[in-house]
């Protein structure tokens, strides 16, 4: 193999019928959608089967094309550019270009289509039980699809355009499942808010694709033969060396204005937590562990722009490890003061994708995705679990406070992977968040942002803390509330009548297994998918790296590129030898994996084309990350006792410490609104649009430009008058007069509505416009 | 013979035949209701019909050049010839007035508005159809103005017969304003005629001669058309009588208003006033795309202040046609495609609004927002439709409305060489912005009418309550009739709503078709 490598200049990859037949994964579930809406109400399972199969299919072909691509990997020299598998089909075309509708297909999709399809279908499953007895659970299913759709979409897109149509479907799912139960008024406007502020968002995402576009077209069509909407075009174009600073910077900040708005980031954060108003298997997929990835996955799949447009390793800070940051810490510190425990996740959640865009932003490519599979399982399963909880043990409600604690005998799976879940999300050894997040946290440091390194263990510790709260006041102590039995206010309204009082006279009890197998899944893999890329255990181990990290290749055969189809040719001059060793950050440090340094990314390559920016990774140490365990342990610890004292021993110190102490008080206040944010945007922004700004808008209309038109009408009326009285009437030229004789009689045959007068008007403003456009006219010549 | 003038009968065979039938009803008794309905509906049909047979014959491979083209003498005193011809542009323009047409005439099939006569109101849809359809194949500019005039005098005696409470207002405003912007641009056809030698009112020889005459005239005759097309639109500021003709319409107008009158503006603009006088094109369009930018965000905002849903939709239809204009404004292909598309798309979504508008009113015989609550429960299918065509008014990626909307945008950041990028850019970044405005008020509209619980007094079976609402002309029995989507609605929605979901998934079915011909027109002004 290796010896074909270097004499025969194509070395063939592998591929399959799966990997070849990828688009076919979105369109699975889209044609169920549609079936479900036409004939599911007429399905003996309400059309619910349709979805769970459709999802089911689309998982097995997205393994099927998984394992396909780990063998084209596997069968691949170890410096070979590994061609992502690209189909495109004539969608629209304008201005002479055909735009296409297609798949691009590599390590980076793959892991996420397995990760939607997985996610969905055990989602789909767990929501047969949950929402049994809905009053809409045709739709319930027909949205829940169409989301899949329009998230796989989005994940196969071999161009912009279509990238944009599945964000913006999986906005529109989001909308319908957050406002799913419409009949409350609140529910409605968390739907509107989430549709509304992540459309904010999306103007950027138009705009940046417009700026990328026309200033990568003609790039593009010269050396690859691809529009610049294209994915595989525009990463090239970008390390090509040939867009201006100005134009890429300008796409990269207006796309991850978009990414901001869909991926919660500060400060467009706040109407994820809003969300949680949707049944909790919308929480579970859409607004954890998948559709609100989207924004990191963008930033992800149009790396190079990123990576040149906000000049990642060109300093020690950048738009997007700055939103990052900021984003993981003060989401964290909203989790402290939540009541509601999806509240809690919710917030969890940001702080989570803060930590994954500080990855991105930071060059932590690989460990900011690897983030996204782990955090989708364990991510989820907390969302299910807290569901099953509702479910079976507090009446529908979410309330820690008021309706939980002392769960863990009553619930003992949901218990136990909560707990598992939990550990994972907190990063503790050998759980899976552990490997990614502490290679996150390492490789930001590693890459020289020191600072937010120290951002990333600031939010491990508070990670840890506010989970330990969550913990012990849902599972530990005494049950209070709905848990122990009191009779519950009306929560359960909102699922309809069947569903709320079904399990009145029962006690908190373990919610039945299409509920705990989807969770006991999902724990098993938050537990084990670390495994998947377990740097400590050495190179032999990091799969995904090999699988999925797009390898820096310079790829000279313009040609077989430009096909895109399977070919890849190994750069051998190129690697290193090319590279000036002066331009390579950290380049002495200890660099291991497998392909040698390319020259992408730091400078322009002379001959070829790059798709990939050279990273680094960074050397993994026990030291280091026993560091961050015992932080993470030591929040947990801390947190625990001030809960114990707080929450059952009632301590006199820190019950009311907050309304004692003015300071605390005032931070307390803070948290509480929301740092104001949603003040500041409802108040402000929204009402101010709304209501005045709307409404002088709407005034000038009616009395400005109106009052000019009525003001002519009225003077134009007076005038007639006066020139009908007295100038003679043969005057006027003959054509008008007979217009408005047959406008008159016309009148007459249908209908006296008006006077008569209209057409008489009308006839001699015609010949005062005539008049003056030809004293214009002539004027002018 | 010329492949492109084979079978040129069809298009005066498609744009005459209503007249036929319109023959035929006058000589019908008026209390023939149901037979006048009949007769109507079939011509419509026909007319139809004549269209689908159009568009097998249409040869898409040339569809950048005129077909069907026919040329015989008409008024030989000034000039001026019967010259017909149907490109790629021209094509689903005549298409969509030919459908709207049978689509109105289903719908009216049980809901003639107040105070009925069929006879008369079938009879002014028929002639509309002709002046529409007319508009769009003439290919001189006596011609054009016959027909474009021709438009005016049934969507008149529509409104203001068939119209609201405050019908007589808005039918003289919308007929003296519309005949304020005719005259200017009659005037500058004249001018325009006599400035290229009096020889033709043929367009295809006005663009060929249109652009050697002095910038500084062209710029003023642009202005004369400008004004006339404008109007038409409508934009900003010539867009007041809209709202007010939508609100008071019948729900037939308002459909044929939004879905195809609107168009008869921009499609002047594309045929008549760009290729004719491209120096002045050059010289208006940052202007027009300024007034274009402050249609979207000021028709926004004026959605934002409604409290009726009929206007707010018509609002919408001036926001919705600021990125039609945009996209004209930057004369390049890219953005007149997008214009076109557009044109089809609003034609479509903003058609379908009215309709649902109009069936809204029908049911709770009010379309104040504050009084609508809960419509998906009470009337779920239609809550569904009018869900749709918000997502479709939105802009949402997938349906029709999207390929008009965003490539309008994309078109600004690169206008054509000449004109400043820093202002088209600058007009990209507002009409983006309006993009998250046309969001806010849809949803809001969508979210305040269809979620919730209906309100008490539409409740149902109580009728006591509601008897001191003054709905003159309707008994309280009326109260009660709350129902669901009826066949005949159906029947006349579901073209239009197959046509969203159709172009918006394959886009192509109308790029195809315009790309051709716009990109003819766009070589005239040197793009």
């Amino acid at each position: 193999m290796f010896a074909e490598a270097s004499t025969v200049a194509h070395e063939a990859l592998s591929s399959g019928w799966f990997l070849e037949h990828a688009f076919l994964i979105p369109v699975i579930p889209a044609v169920a959608f549609a079936l479900i809406i036409f004939f599911g109400k007429k399905l003996p399972m309400k059309g619910s089967e349709l979805g769970v199969l459709s999802m089911v299919a689309s998982l097995v072909f997205s393994v099927g094309a998984a394992l396909q691509w780990i063998n084209r990997v596997n069968g691949a020299t170890e410096e070979q550019y590994i061609d992502p598998v690209i189909r495109s089909w004539t969608w629209w075309n304008s201005g002479g270009f055909e735009f296409g509708i297609g798949q691009h297909i590599d390590g980076l999709s793959l892991t996420i289509l397995v990760v939607v399809a997985f996610i969905s279908s055990l989602v789909q499953i767990y929501s047969l039980e949950y929402l049994r007895g809905d009053r809409r659970y045709t739709h319930f299913f027909a949205s829940l699809t169409l989301f899949s759709a329009g998230m796989l979409n989005m994940v196969v897109a071999e161009n912009m355009i279509q990238l944009i149509l599945g964000w913006e479907i999986m906005g529109l799912c989001s909308f319908m499942l957050i406002g799913h139960w419409w009949e409350e008024g609140a529910n409605s406007r968390a739907a509107l808010k989430a549709f509304f502020t992540t459309r904010t968002g999306d103007i950027g995402l138009l705009v940046g694709t417009s700026v990328l576009f026309f200033s990568a077209n003609s790039w593009t069509q010269e050396h690859l033969g691809v529009s610049g909407f294209s994915i595989r075009g525009l990463s090239a174009w970008a390390l090509s060396g040939n867009p201006g600073h100005a134009a890429i910077t300008v796409g990269a900040v207006a796309l991850f204005i978009a990414c901001i708005g869909k991926s919660g980031q500060f400060p467009l954060h706040t109407w994820l937590p809003d969300a949680m108003a949707g049944p909790t298997p919308v929480s579970s997929l859409l607004h954890s562990s998948t559709m609100v990835v989207a924004g990191v996955f963008l930033v992800a799949r149009l790396y190079p722009v990123f990576f040149e447009g906000m000049n990642i390793f060109g300093s020690g800070v950048n738009l997007i490890t700055l939103i990052g940051g900021i984003t993981i810490v003060i989401a964290a510190a909203l989790a402290f003061v939540q009541t509601d425990i999806k509240k809690v996740l919710a917030y969890s959640t940001v702080s989570q994708l803060g930590y994954m865009m500080m990855g991105l932003g930071a060059g932590a490519w690989m460990p900011a995705v690897f983030h996204i599979f782990t955090h989708a399982f364990f991510k989820a399963c907390l969302f299910l679990a807290a569901g099953s909880i509702s479910h079976s043990a507090s009446h529908h409600s979410f309330e820690m406070k008021k309706d939980m604690g002392g769960l863990r005998k009553f619930m003992p799976i949901t218990f136990t992977t909560w707990i598992i879940s939990t550990l994972a999300l907190c990063g503790v050894f050998p759980f899976a968040g552990f490997f990614s997040k502490d290679e996150i946290i390492d490789n930001v440091g590693h890459n020289g942002y020191q600072v937010f390194m120290v951002v990333g263990l600031v939010g491990a510790f508070m990670t840890a803390a506010y989970m330990t709260r969550a913990t012990y006041l849902t599972f530990f102590g005494e049950p209070r509330g709905a848990s122990a039995g009191e009779s519950h206010d009306d929560h359960g309204d909102a699922h309809g009548e069947v569903h709320g009082d079904a399990h009145a006279s029962h006690g908190p009890h373990e919610s039945n297994l299409l509920i705990t197998v989807p969770l006991m899944i999902l724990a098993t893999l938050a537990l084990g998918a670390g495994l998947f890329n377990a740097t400590p255990f050495g190179e032999s181990w990091e799969r995904m790296t090999k699988w999925v990290e797009p390898r820096s290749v310079v790829v000279e055969d313009m040609d077989h590129a430009a096909v895109g189809e399977t070919r890849g040719v190994p750069a051998a001059i190129a690697a290193g030898a090319e590279a000036p060793v002066g331009e390579e950050p950290h380049a002495a440090e200890g660099e291991h994996g497998g392909h040698a340094k390319s020259v992408c990314g730091t400078s322009t390559p002379e001959k070829g084309i790059c798709n990939a920016p050279q990273l680094q990774h960074a050397p993994f140490k026990w030291s280091k990350a026993a560091m961050s365990v015992i932080i993470v342990l030591v929040g947990m610890l801390i947190s625990w006792l001030i809960s114990v004292q707080m929450y059952t021993k009632k301590s006199g110190f820190f019950v009311g410490l907050t309304s004692r102490n003015k300071l605390l008080a005032l931070g307390y206040r803070f948290l509480v609104n929301k740092y104001y944010l949603d003040h500041l945007y409802e108040k402000v922004f929204v009402h101010g649009i709304a209501h005045p700004i709307a409404k002088a808008a709407y005034w000038v209309n009616q009395n400005i430009l109106d009052g000019i038109v009525n003001g002519a009408g009225l003077v134009a009326r007076r005038v007639a008058g006066w020139v009908y009285r007295n100038v003679d009437q043969r005057v006027v030229d003959g054509a008008v007069n007979g217009s408005g004789a047959v406008a008159r009689g016309t009148g007459n045959v249908l209908r006296p509505v008006q006077s008569g007068k209209v057409s008489q008007y009308g006839a001699l403003l015609f010949a005062a416009a005539a008049v003056a456009g030809l004293v214009l006219i002539i004027v002018n010549t | 013979m010329d492949i492109l003038r084979d079978h040129n009968w069809v298009l005066s065979v498609g744009t005459f035949l209503p007249l036929a039938g319109v023959l035929v009803m006058l000589f019908i008794p008026k209390v023939e209701e149901q037979l006048q309905k009949a007769v109507a509906l079939i011509t419509a049909l026909a007319t139809l019909g004549v269209g689908v047979y159009t568009l097998t014959l249409f040869n898409y491979d040339r569809a950048g050049e005129m077909q069907f083209v026919a040329q015989t003498n008409w008024i030989s005193v000034i000039k001026s010839t019967y010259y017909i011809g149907l490109d790629g542009i021209s094509l689903p323009l005549y298409i969509l007035s030919m459908v709207i047409t049978v689509l109105v005439m289903i719908y009216s099939w049980d809901h003639i508005p107040s105070p009925g006569n069929p006879k008369a109101f079938l009879m002014l849809m028929l002639v509309l159809q002709t002046g529409m359809a007319g508009t769009f194949i003439s290919q001189d500019l006596i011609l054009f103005f016959v027909f474009f005039e021709l438009v005016l005098l049934p969507m008149y005696f529509m409104i203001g017969v068939w119209g609201g409470e405050n019908r007589q207002y808005a039918s003289l405003k919308f007929f003296l304003y519309t005949m304020f912007g005719s005259a200017l641009m009659l005037v500058a056809f004249l001018a325009l005629f006599f400035k290229t030698g009096a020889e033709s009112f043929a367009i295809p020889y006005l663009v060929e001669n249109g652009g050697a005459i002095a910038k500084n005239t062209q710029v003023w005759i642009f202005a004369g058309m400008f004004i006339g097309f404008a109007v038409k639109v409508p934009m900003f500021p010539f867009h007041t009588w809209l709202p007010d003709a939508h609100t008071q319409a019948p729900t037939q107008g308002s459909v044929i208003l939004a879905a195809v009158l609107l168009k008869l503006g921009t499609y002047g603009f594309i045929r008549i006033a760009i290729p004719m006088l491209p120096d002045a094109a050059r010289e208006w369009a940052p202007y027009i795309g300024l007034l274009a930018v402050i249609g979207i965000i000021y028709g926004a905002l004026g959605c934002l202040a409604q409290t009726d849903m009929k206007r707010l939709i018509a609002f919408s239809s001036v926001a919705h046609m600021g990125f039609v204009m945009l996209g004209i404004s930057t004369l390049t292909s890219f953005g007149m495609n997008a214009a076109v598309f557009g044109m089809v798309a609003h034609g479509l979504i903003t058609g379908m609004l009215f309709f649902v508008a109009g069936s809204v009113k029908d049911r709770y015989h009010t379309l104040e927002i504050a009084r609508l609550s809960g419509l998906l429960k009470q009337v779920p299918h239609l809550a569904w439709i009018l869900g749709f065509c918000v997502m479709a008014s939105l802009g949402l990626p997938g349906l029709a409305g999207f390929w008009g909307e965003f490539p309008a945008i994309l078109s600004a950041y690169s206008p054509l060489s000449g004109l400043s990028e820093v202002t088209f850019r600058v007009y990209m970044v507002i009409a983006a912005m309006g993009t998250v405005l046309a969001a806010a008020y849809l949803l809001w509209l969508f979210q305040r009418i269809a979620f919730g619980e209906p309100k008490p007094e539409f409740g149902g079976s109580t009728s006591d309550a509601h008897g001191h609402h003054d709905h003159s002309d309707h008994d309280d029995a009326h109260h009660n009739d709350i129902h669901d989507v009826t066949v005949y609605e159906w029947v006349a929605w579901t073209p239009l709503l197959i046509g969203i979901v159709l172009f918006g998934v394959m886009p192509n079915l109308l790029f195809k078709l315009i790309d051709p011909a716009v990109a003819a027109i766009v070589t005239q002004i040197g793009g």
